[in-house]
């Protein structure tokens, strides 16, 4: 059931750039339409190319925030949101942790 | 079809409606909304508007091209491994699995994951189980990846609890012992919630989901709007998602309240402000669906709560979607065209923040 509200109405998580404005309503608890404005001025796009697959996919290439096709070699995961949260200047808790245990 | 569109009802069976029958219901589920929340009904235009949202004529609808919202869920990724009770589809995955096949085959907005009872009371006694997994997945998922479970007051009564059994209390005429047991269970439910939030903070988690909260009515909903408060006093870094289990709190107890808010009765526009109040950052209204009213009814009663909580609101909102709330009918395999139709009202008509 979670996939007919994913096609109707979802922004499109690591395809476009629905993860990054879900953490905005997480870290910064912005409103729809704050949280998107967010993210596009970060990402220097318009709101309306947040969900456009064919403009996010170049970015989240370029940024180095994850691709939804695996690419391999290319950041996912912690290393991903590692990504995230300095584009976005946010703190993520698991990215925290991943860096208080990184020692050079 | 002439004067006449497909439409469900609230128990998924599909009826043939004439087209003033479906704006009466329309009609008739704002007013009802309205009528108990003391909340505006929709606009003529918004009704006219969720009318031409229920009569498109393709199965599925979508919303606009730029209107488009958060998807969070409530243990989505269970549903690939768990059983025909647990609305899953039973195929042989690891939590880890579907986890990353939700996030990357599903392009789902946040992911999730859950003990499989889906309350916080039995995720306790295996807590480092529960970290261990959580921090494992949570190296590899690239969305914001949460921890979810329903406060469940019901499960710390007799037989499986440790306090005497309110429900079973009351219709003997035992009032005092019964209120006494559901404050008794609500003081231990806080701490357990307390206690899981701080044990996987430890490992890095990016959210925690109090998810159905006020399910056992007004003491279990106390117990997790002061849960979020400490999780939030010792954690502020801790986004928690708070979300409800109908469209008002039930008076079980009937006096308890938080910072003076009588909390029983309350409908969605007064408890987002108190989710608020506590720390959280997104709250999720939940509106039953009624079996035996249709899909209009009972979607203009849904978006309706929306339009008044989202106006209220200090916080992103987001609907409860799932089986039996906020329109959406109340089986096991909720139907596409209703389920799509819901998506997009209470997003372009109720102005709801996410899913």
């Amino acid at each position: 059931m979670h996939i007919p509200h994913i096609l109707a109405a979802c922004m499109g998580g690591i395809r476009t750039a629905g993860d990054l404005v879900a953490w905005m309503q997480l870290t910064r608890k912005l409103k729809i339409d704050e949280a998107k404005t967010y993210v596009a001025e970060k990402l220097k796009i318009e709101r309306l190319d947040l969900t456009d697959e064919d403009i996010m996919r170049d970015i989240r290439r370029d940024l180095e925030l994850g691709t939804v096709t695996s690419i391999a070699g290319g950041p996912k995961g912690i290393r991903a949101k590692h990504n995230a949260a300095r584009v976005l200047d946010i703190d993520i808790r698991s990215v925290n942790l991943f860096k208080s245990q990184w020692h050079t | 079809m002439g004067n006449q569109i497909f439409v469900r009802m609230g128990d998924g069976e599909r009826v043939r409606m004439a087209i003033s029958e479906v704006k009466d219901n329309i009609r008739a589920g704002t007013a009802e909304a309205a009528k108990w929340g003391e909340i505006p009904e929709l606009t003529s235009d918004e009704q006219e508007q969720l009318f031409e949202i229920l009569a498109e004529p393709g199965r599925a609808v979508s919303v606009n091209p730029g209107e488009e919202v958060i998807v969070t869920d409530d243990g989505a990724s269970m549903s690939f491994y768990s059983g025909q009770d647990g609305g899953g589809v039973g195929t042989p995955m690891s939590r880890m699995q579907a986890v990353l096949t939700y996030e990357r085959a599903c392009g789902a907005d946040t992911t999730s994951l859950g003990h499989s009872d889906y309350s916080y009371k039995p995720v306790k006694p295996i807590i480092n189980f529960e970290a261990n997994d959580y921090y494992n997945i949570s190296l590899h998922t690239t969305a914001p990846f949460l921890y979810g479970a329903q406060p469940n007051m019901g499960r710390y009564f007799q037989p499986d609890g440790p306090c005497p059994n309110a429900s079973e209390l009351i219709p003997k005429g035992k009032v005092q012992e019964a209120l006494d047991a559901q404050e008794e269970a609500a003081a231990m439910l806080e701490d357990d919630l307390v206690y899981v939030g701080r044990k996987l903070a430890e490992v890095g988690l990016e959210g925690i989901n109090f998810d159905t909260c006020g399910s056992a009515g007004d003491a279990d909903y106390l117990a997790a709007l002061k849960a979020v408060r400490r999780l939030k006093d010792d954690l502020p870094d801790l986004p928690v998602v708070m979300g409800s289990s109908g469209e008002f709190i039930l008076g079980m107890h009937g006096g308890v309240d938080y910072d003076g808010a009588r909390l029983a009765g309350l409908y969605p526009h007064d408890q987002v402000k108190l989710a608020a109040d506590a720390g959280a950052s997104i709250y999720g209204m939940a509106v039953n669906t009624t079996t035996t009213k249709p899909l209009p009814w009972n979607l203009a009663q849904a978006t309706t709560f929306m339009k008044a909580t989202t106006k209220a609101a200090a916080i992103p909102v987001h609907a409860n979607v799932g089986m039996g709330v906020c329109g959406i009918p109340m089986m096991e395999q909720p139907p596409i065209d209703a389920v799509t139709r819901v998506s997009k009202s209470l997003v372009q008509i109720g102005k709801a923040d996410g899913l």
